[in-house]
């Protein structure tokens, strides 16, 4: 078999069948039908590399307009700026005027000034601002899905009235008080509390690795009450309640990473999140940024395979462009058929989560191998671009450190394994 | 008041590589990403601008094209525009420059315009005759390249970009006026814009529907045949100026030569 492969011309080896069935196709009819299939005149155009399977062909028009919207305003507004701002170590506040008048703060959710996107809209537009930046799509995930959603979902009338219109214009930013020094995965320990008081709630402890921290109005924290976990909303400014970033970070370098710290933190009875108690409350938010998650990853692996598709077209060694050779085009194939998978991946997930029928394991499996793909591809193209990819001219780097953290961050990849791991064995491995 | 915006879809400029089909001279459209001309983003912009600075008035997106040029009337509802109309007939295939202004002029006088918007010209065909045409064929005067808008009462006034820089020109109403590309930034559609866009009028058209007989558009009645396709010529390098203490001289006779100063 190998002497006579080398004998067929390269454009048959590389899958351009044809109807000339000659003396050397003929040998491959056993295994490709195509060659003398009467339909192989119909065969069907070569797909746009970014999208294989012709998952475009797969969207409504309304889902489209969604993702080349934010894709052009990434395009424009994010990529020639974010490589400065990871630089700097600095988020582009400038931008959430923009954000904000495009509809993508709370974009997911309905009335109250916000969008109100199907769950493959929302999917899409995090894929298209990953694609720029996770740092970027963090912050669009923490305030949609883990600030407003909350709230949405568990606060009272006056709780949506007084902050969802705000939050979808920009005016108020949130963040999420989970996490904290003591306790990441196992959050059921959480050690902040809140003291019941009279009319009041008094607050005390630590919340670390806050996203949006440092310029939040209003922080949805978490907290043991004498009934449970409880959800609070603690304005900025309240005695007792004080933000400290977190700098020398070396991922979301774009983004803002804060603790958040209450001492003796007094705040109105009226603030707490009547709607839901115990770990179904942080857990439902979670699952929302999750889910954009898994969609967003695809995007910043979109962005390296794309980045090192064309480098190794154009990088020329051994006088011939490197994408000629085997091992480079081992690489590229690898992140072109895992994108492929994560973004088939992520639209069913959508679809489930339009249809009403997701459940939480479904988004863990899809965020688990999403993002450990993404890390993977953005690995890949770094070596292809070789010395080129660490710097800050090509995405690739910003991308890998970055999901470094989406790796962790939001359930972590070991985590979302043992949550996997539970559902199909019926056997918990966390006790 | 009642205002119109011409649109086009157009091969994606910022993907698509343009190919030629050797044998109809035409640039190949099947295939390739169709999107609303670029051009016609910021045209429309500025046409909703002066919508709302007006008040009181409609602004109809209006385009020929096939049935999947719906997409690109869907991006102009979604932008802001209050309904679109969708011309479309098989016998529209292969329509040059002057058919299409025939038939958009047709559209038009049939739903009565007071002022029609236009880019200067398409990102893909560039033959930059269409406006002309309309205004032509509804006897109505064009004004071109305009940069900035004002209407007061019947009358249209704008300026308009000249190489030396701009004239004030006014003209009654309806007119047609084109706008100077680069003029008017585009707006992007909101998702609030893209999920409202479903609930507004995409109106279809066919020839019948305006009287015009097959015979007249399309590749039958073109007028204008495509001779020959080439290669555009290599740019030639650029000036290098090297300061030899002249150098600001040199720069300023440069830019005085093409009237830029």
């Amino acid at each position: 078999m190998q002497s006579r492969l080398k004998s067929l011309p390269p454009a048959r080896v590389a899958g351009n069948f044809s109807n000339e069935a000659s003396q050397n196709t003929r040998l491959w009819r056993g295994s490709i039908a195509m060659v003398e299939s009467p339909h192989a005149a119909h065969q069907a155009q070569m797909p746009v590399v970014t999208d294989l399977y012709n998952i475009d062909m797969m969207l409504s028009d309304e889902e489209r307009m969604v993702r080349d919207t934010v894709r052009k305003f990434v395009r424009e507004r994010i990529s020639p700026i974010i490589g400065e701002h990871f630089e700097a170590g600095t988020f582009p506040r400038q931008l959430i005027p923009e954000l904000a008048a495009l509809g993508l703060l709370g974009m997911h959710l309905d009335g109250y000034g916000c969008a109100g996107l199907s769950a493959v809209c929302y999917g899409l537009a995090c894929q298209e601002l990953e694609a720029g930046d996770s740092g970027i799509r963090s912050f669009i995930s923490v305030q949609g899905s883990l600030a407003m959603f909350p709230i949405f979902a568990f606060g009272s009338e006056e709780q949506k009235q007084l902050w969802l219109p705000r939050m979808a214009r920009g005016e108020a930013i949130g963040c999420f008080g989970l996490t904290e020094p003591d306790t990441g995965s196992d959050a059921a320990h959480m050690r902040t509390s809140a003291r019941r008081d009279g009319s009041s709630y008094i607050l005390n402890g630590s919340k670390m690795w806050i996203t949006n921290g440092g310029i939040a109005d209003l922080a949805v924290v978490w907290a043991q009450a004498e009934d449970g976990i409880r959800g609070f909303i603690v304005e900025r400014g309240t005695p007792g309640f004080s933000t400290s970033d977190i700098h020398r970070k070396l991922s979301l370098r774009a983004s803002i990473t804060s603790e958040l710290h209450f001492d003796d933190c007094r705040i109105p009875a009226t603030q707490m999140l009547p709607g839901v108690r115990g770990m179904r409350g942080p857990l439902s938010c979670l699952d929302e940024a999750r889910y954009g998650i898994a969609w967003g990853s695809t995007g910043a692996a979109r962005a390296c395979y794309e980045v090192a598709l064309e480098y190794a077209k154009s990088r020329i060694q051994f006088e011939r462009p490197i994408a000629g050779f085997q091992l480079v085009q081992q690489k590229l194939v690898g992140m072109a058929t895992e994108l492929v998978k994560a973004q088939l991946l992520s639209l069913q997930l959508g679809r489930l989560k339009d249809s009403g029928h997701i459940h939480p394991v479904q988004i863990s499996l899809a965020k688990r191998n999403n993002v450990r793909e993404a890390l993977h591809t953005a690995r890949e193209a770094r070596s292809i671009l070789g010395a080129n990819g660490i710097t800050l001219e090509y995405p690739i780097s910003r991308h890998m450190n970055n999901l470094e953290s989406v790796f962790t961050y939001e359930g972590t990849d070991d985590i979302h394994t043992l949550i996997v791991g539970q559902a199909i064995t019926g056997e918990s491995a966390f006790s | 008041m009642k205002m119109f915006v011409c649109i086009k879809q157009v091969p994606d400029p910022n993907t698509a590589i343009s190919k030629l089909d050797p044998a109809t001279k035409r640039l190949v459209r099947s295939g390739v990403s169709l999107v609303l001309d670029p051009g016609d983003e910021s045209t429309i912009s500025a046409a909703i601008k002066l919508r709302d600075k007006v008040g009181n008035s409609e602004l109809v997106a209006l385009s020929m094209g096939p049935a999947s040029a719906q997409e690109a009337t869907r991006r102009a509802l979604a932008m802001g525009v209050d309904r679109a109309i969708l011309i479309t007939d098989p016998a529209l295939a292969g329509s040059d420059a002057f058919s299409t202004a025939q038939v958009l002029a047709a559209a038009l006088k049939k739903e009565g315009a007071d002022l029609i918007f236009c880019s200067t010209e398409s990102t893909d065909g560039y033959t930059g005759m269409v406006p002309g045409g309309i205004a032509e064929f509804l006897g109505i005067p064009q004004l071109t390249f305009a940069r900035e808008i004002t209407i007061e009462g019947q009358k249209a006034i704008i300026k308009r970009v000249i190489p030396k820089g701009y004239q004030t020109i006014e003209s009654t109403l309806p007119a047609v006026i084109t706008i100077a590309s680069g003029s008017y930034e585009a707006i992007y559609p909101t998702m609030k814009g893209i999920m409202g866009a479903k609930k507004k009028t995409l109106t279809q058209m066919s020839l019948a529907d305006l009287g015009i007989a097959a015979t007249q558009v399309g590749e039958a009645g073109a007028h204008e045949r495509v001779l020959s396709i080439g290669k555009a010529e290599a740019r030639a390098a650029g000036q290098i100026i090297k300061d030899d203490g002249n150098a600001a001289q040199q720069i300023a006779e440069f830019l005085q030569r093409y009237q830029l100063l």
